[in-house]
């Protein structure tokens, strides 16, 4: 064995740094072991490459239109075919990927931390602050979901924003609960007995001690979620509710070939199978690291 | 009444009995009522803030201003807004949901209509999702780690991965369109309409009972695919929450035992370790039928399916306040009761939450 | 164990597959009397006669109720008289004398008498819905209503109207539905604390007229039975189911497998589709329906008329119709649709990005500037939407679409919080005056104007052209009517800030061996009752 894996797998590690960097090392480690973890892994990073360079792999602009070349069959020119208004469909699935990359990342950027404090309050807290924060989770649970992004994008008005907003409204209970969960388990532990007889106040030992804590089961939970989110926005969009047109949104790309379903099916078919790969590749990732890091 | 008095110690036992139960029971149902006050607050206010004028569902656009006024008083949009909260939520306690605009009926005869209607949809789906994926939950669990576990836990990921509206419409254009195994969209064909009395309001069931053999497979060739549909769904669920018991179920004493006793492996499987896993099993089976019920809002799209997601949806977008908070409350009943079950099962199954 | 595992698999996969595959329906013919539409039909909010004011609420109106005067269809939408035998008017142009055919009875039985058409009108006048005012416009109060329409005797009708209105206009209006004759005794027993029978008849019929509603429920169908007794003889089929389909893929796949009659709303390329089909006849209708834009006048840019008519050339409205909407749309640029009395044909808009670059620099905005356009997330409006954001940037301008549901973009429209709506007006009756006085009347550009023209929404103040159309409504003479109608679309094209763009063309797919159907100029013209099926 090289010196790095010798430094990462020590059974003696020398530093904090060490150890962790070797903990991390044997949850890889672990992780690559498992085929279909690898698989979500390289959809994933798929995605991420094409998002970036979306430019070059496009064949066309995604919004230049052609109205003399409408609903052509896929082909050589047109990996997809073209939609109602003649525009490359490969090309608008290649940019879509941004659009979905946008979506995910900032409904998750706004719902875990939310999800973490209020469940990480609710369940070290305890009391009035927890009944009162669970009544509100059980509130916003007993919503069908979809139909309350779509009370929400219908409120807020159309557009990119305004949909991840309605989502993380609708996304973050869960997350709340899971970390309730955690918490009322890492609460009873000797550790966080000694912090509180050492004096900290409620809000650093629920910062510093359980929401740390909490983060593997969320981190789990969100790369599953994401494939939620993803279908979730996919729906508002084929209701005509997500991105503004042009934007080339996987949804409202379905939406708008299921007038042709029965005769261009190229419109509504591949748009479907890049949310169903990207869903997947999410799900399988997730799926993996809950193995790996989620053991209990 | 004597004899009452004269066992003063049984009684208390008694008493106390009835009072922990009847604290719980007091405290479950106020969680609930408060958790649908709640649902109303929201839906009323988020209904409120829409920006769509509700009275236009009423007249329509080239109505003349005083038509318009009249209408909106008429629709009590003339009082403050915890005026109207209040008046409607104090109907609500009286069973009264109010009148949809756009249909002119009771919303409580718009979701007696159109409930059955979803149930049917949300019904054979689990079904359908039990009967594929409990079966391949058991197989991924007897073969943990092995490739039929793997294939299981692939399916199981696929549900969780496809959009169902492009599901549904890649079924009806395979099914429907091009091979003509299956009814199109709509309940019944056209043929059909109006043949059969509503009785159960399920339409397979009341053909059945009127015997009406050609109108019940026309019925049947409509709902299978829908449901096939939305039972993809829950195959995912069920089949990955059947897999954990099970595993967890076949690494029992007893099961061991069992084996030791010289019991063939079906009966340790099927007898023993799923009559214990039973029991979670149901939570996970009700809480799949309730995604269902979500789930069919946009199935219901694609499917033309007149059921209460695309009542919902149809109410929403046109600011038809009654019949959308009428069905919220509906969907959010289920959605609280199934909580509440798993909430109790899960308390008596779970250790971590005990 | 593996066994049976397996098993436990197999038998679950075939027990589905086989209830699936034997339930291959053999699709039956549609019955043999019946004739089943497949049509959008959610816009039905009631079948009240004095209410219905939708497209689809109307069609059925119109097919179970009569009226006084009825139009030819074949004669150009000439006035014809169908319950009243004749009429006459005084010199003053104020007195309409009608002498209603003996002998006509309701689908109840009840004689059908002058005192109905009293009440009807006295019912639809006093109930004020949205289409109240057609009748209210001549003069007609809740209190006033039985003073101006009386009956002499069973069999005459007399009515006084405020002022000396062109008798066309007048007629013009008694050919819509809210004219309809209801059945006062049928209406007064389903009378619930004084709502007229409104209650009842929003899902009911009182009526006369070829066709009686049998069940009607709301989204989902409804179904007429033939009034055997009609007193222009029995409809040629003897029931009509109208099932609601919102897709267009879906009616035409009924229609090809048969399951259907006719499909009423197919898209551009459904229909192109089916025109290949030997099974299937297409009949289509003028509708009076008009696509525009409208240019709201409070965006600064938008006032200035170089802007306006720079906008005008910038729609490529060749390319649209033929590659979007061909077949259901054609171009047409000015506000009176094709049909009615005084239509012009003139087009004077091409596309022409040069001469509309050329426009904006003079306007001073020679590098284009950002809008905003409200689009109704509905095909075929999102598609144009996007074409017309393709063309203008061709000249710089930037222009966002806001998707929204048909009911939220009106809503802002109403508000006049728009910048550019993109949308569709319908006449509301079969005369001039309802177009001309949405397009060119606006009395009070104020936020608390009583009346909310199309020309108020979009903030055009225009006190003279007002006046003139104003004026208009009491001309007698039919051809100098026309005459100013025509002057004043011209003068509208130049300076207004709708871009007119397209009128809309009614189609609709038939099977082979369904005769008689025609599609009239609106909705209050489709007639079900000639409709035959062999």
């Amino acid at each position: 064995m090289s010196t790095w894996t010798d430094y990462l797998l020590t059974d003696s590690p020398e530093s904090r740094r060490q150890a962790r960097l070797g903990q991390a090392y044997r949850k890889w480690l672990a992780f690559r072991r498992n085929p279909l973890a690898m698989v979500g892994l390289a959809i994933i990073v798929a995605l991420l490459l094409v998002a970036a360079f979306a430019p070059v792999i496009a064949t066309a602009d995604p919004l230049a239109q052609n109205l003399d070349r409408r609903l052509l069959p896929p082909s050589g020119g047109n990996f997809f075919g073209t939609d109602s208004l003649g525009r490359d469909i490969f090309s608008r699935i290649v940019y879509g990927t941004r659009v979905t990359l946008v979506i995910v990342l900032l409904v998750v950027i706004t719902v875990g931390p939310i999800g973490l404090l209020i469940g990480a309050a609710s369940g070290y807290l305890g009391g009035w602050v927890d009944r009162l924060l669970m009544r509100i989770t059980d509130v916003f649970l007993a919503f069908p979901r979809l139909v309350l992004a779509l009370a929400f994008v219908a409120a807020l008005g159309p557009g990119l924003e305004n949909a991840v907003i309605a989502i993380a409204i609708t996304a973050w209970p869960p997350y709340a609960r899971v970390a309730r969960a955690e918490t009322l388990i890492i609460r009873q532990q000797d550790y966080i007995a000694a912090v509180r007889l050492q004096g900290a106040s409620q809000w650093r030992i629920v910062w510093k001690h359980v929401v740390p804590m909490c983060l593997p089961s969320l981190i789990v939970r969100t790369t599953l979620d994401m494939a939620g989110i993803i279908l979730i926005a996919a729906g508002l969009g084929f209701l005509g509710l997500g991105a503004q047109p042009p934007i080339p949104e996987w949804g409202a790309m379905i939406s708008a070939g299921r007038e042709q379903i029965f005769d261009q099916w190229w419109v509504a078919t591949f748009p479907g199978l890049a949310i169903c790969v990207v869903a997947l590749g999410f799900n399988l990732l997730g799926d993996g690291l809950r193995d790996v890091m989620d053991a209990r | 009444m004597t004899s009452v008095a004269q066992t003063p110690v049984r009684r208390r036992s008694w008493g106390d009995t009835a009072k922990a139960w009847a604290k719980i029971a007091s405290r479950e149902l106020s969680t609930v009522a408060i958790t649908i006050f709640g649902l109303l607050l929201i839906t009323f206010f988020i209904a409120r803030v829409i920006p769509i004028d509700p009275v236009l569902a009423v007249v329509g656009d080239n109505a003349r201003p005083e038509t318009y006024e009249a209408a909106r008083v008429e629709l009590g949009l003339d009082k403050p807004l915890w005026k109207q909260f209040a008046v409607y939520t104090g109907k609500v306690f009286t069973g009264d949901l109010g009148r949809s605009v756009l249909t002119s009926n009771t919303v409580v005869d718009d979701i007696k209509r159109v409930f059955p209607a979803t149930l049917e949809l949300a019904t054979l789906g689990t079904l359908i999702g039990c009967l594929l994926g409990i079966p391949l939950g058991v197989l991924a669990a007897v073969y943990q780690g092995r490739w039929p576990d793997q294939i299981a836990r692939v399916i199981g990921l696929f549900g969780y991965s496809i959009p169902v509206f492009w599901l549904g419409l890649m079924g009806l254009l395979l099914f429907y369109a091009k091979l003509g195994w299956v009814g199109g969209p709509g309940r019944a064909g056209v043929a059909f309409q109006d043949l059969i009395t509503p009785i159960t309001g399920i339409l397979v069931i009341d053909a059945a009972i009127e015997g009406d053999w050609e109108a019940f497979r026309d019925a049947w060739s409509h709902l299978i695919l829908p449901s096939a549909v939305l039972g993809i769904l829950s195959v995912a669920y069920i089949s990955r929450m059947t897999r954990s018991f099970m595993i967890t179920e076949l690494q029992q004493q007893y099961v061991i035992a069992a084996r030791v006793k010289g019991l063939s492996e079906f009966r340790v499987v099927w007898r023993h370790a799923m009559h214990n896993a039973f029991v979670p099993l149901v939570t996970v089976i009700a809480v799949s039928y309730m995604h269902l019920l979500e789930g069919s809002v946009l199935t219901e799209t694609i499917f033309a399916w007149p059921g209460l997601g695309r009542y919902l949806t149809h109410s929403l977008l046109n600011a038809d306040m009654n019949a959308v908070l009428g069905g919220t409350l509906v969907i959010g009943a289920v959605f609280i009761g199934v909580n509440l079950l798993s909430d109790i099962l899960g308390r008596l199954v779970d250790p971590r939450t005990r | 164990m593996r066994h049976v595992a397996k098993l436990m698999v197999a038998s679950a996969f075939s027990a589905l597959l086989a209830t699936t595959a034997h339930t291959t329906v053999a699709f039956a013919q549609t019955p043999k009397d019946t004739v089943v539409m497949a049509k959008q039909i959610d816009d039905i909010i009631t079948l009240d006669p004095a209410e219905a004011f939708e497209f689809s609420g109307v069609e059925v109106v119109t097919n179970v109720y009569d009226k006084l005067m009825g139009v030819d269809l074949a004669k150009n939408n000439e006035l014809v008289p169908e319950i009243a035998q004749s009429w006459s008017v005084t010199p003053d142009n104020l007195t309409y004398t009608f002498k209603l055919r003996p002998g006509v009875k309701f689908h109840s039985g009840n004689p059908l008498t002058a005192a109905d058409v009293v009440y009807s009108f006295q019912r639809a006048v006093t109930l004020n819905k949205s289409p109240g005012f057609i009748l209210a416009q001549f003069g007609f109060t809740k209190d006033n209503v039985l003073e101006k329409v009386k009956a002499t005797d069973d069999g005459t009708l007399v009515i006084t109207v405020s002022k000396p209105f062109a008798p066309t206009f007048f007629l013009n209006c008694l050919t819509s539905g809210v004219a309809s004759i209801v059945d006062t005794k049928l209406v007064k027993a389903n009378e619930k604390d004084g709502d007229w029978g409104n209650g009842w008849l929003k899902l009911n019929s009182a009526g006369s007229g070829a066709y009686k509603v049998r069940a009607y429920r709301p989204n989902e169908q409804y179904a007429l039975d033939a009034n055997e007794s009609w007193y222009k003889g029995a409809p040629k089929s003897k029931r009509i189911v109208v099932r609601h389909v919102a897709e267009p893929a879906s009616q035409r796949l009924l229609l090809e497998k048969g399951d259907i009659d006719i499909a009423r709303n197919l898209s551009k390329d459904q229909l192109a589709a089916v025109k290949t089909n030997k099974d299937v006849e297409i009949v289509q209708g003028d509708k009076g329906y008009i696509l525009y834009l409208g240019l709201n006048q409070k965006n600064p840019n938008f006032a200035k008329p170089e802007v306006r008519e720079a906008l005008k050339y910038l729609v490529d409205y060749a390319s649209i119709e033929r590659n979007i909407v061909e077949g259901t749309y054609k171009a047409h640029e000015s506000f009176l649709p094709k049909g009615f009395l005084g239509a012009i044909d003139d087009k004077p808009y091409k596309y022409d990005p040069a001469k509309a670059k050329e426009l904006l620099a003079k306007a001073g905005l020679p590098n284009g500037f950002t809008v905003t356009m409200d689009v109704r997330s509905v095909n075929p409006i999102t598609d144009i939407a996007q074409a017309i954001q393709s063309s203008w940037a061709q000249a710089g301008i930037k222009l966002e679409l806001i998707p929204g549901d048909g009911k939220q973009t009106l809503t802002k429209y109403r508000a006049r919080t728009h910048d550019i709506y993109i949308g569709q007006w319908g006449p509301d009756y079969l005369d001039p005056h309802t177009n001309a006085e949405t397009f060119a009347i606006n009395e009070n550009n104020g936020e608390d104007a009583k009346s909310k023209t199309l020309a108020w929404r979009n903030a055009w103040d225009i006190p003279d052209m007002t006046k003139i159309t104003q004026a208009n409504v009491l001309e007698t003479d039919a051809s100098k009517r026309a005459a100013v109608y025509g002057d004043l679309q011209r003068e509208h094209q130049k300076v207004s800030p709708f871009v007119i763009m397209f009128q809309q063309v009614e189609v609709s797919a038939d099977r082979k061996g369904v005769k008689g159907w025609v599609i009239g100029p609106s909705s209050d013209t489709n007639f079900y009752a000639p409709i035959t099926k062999n």
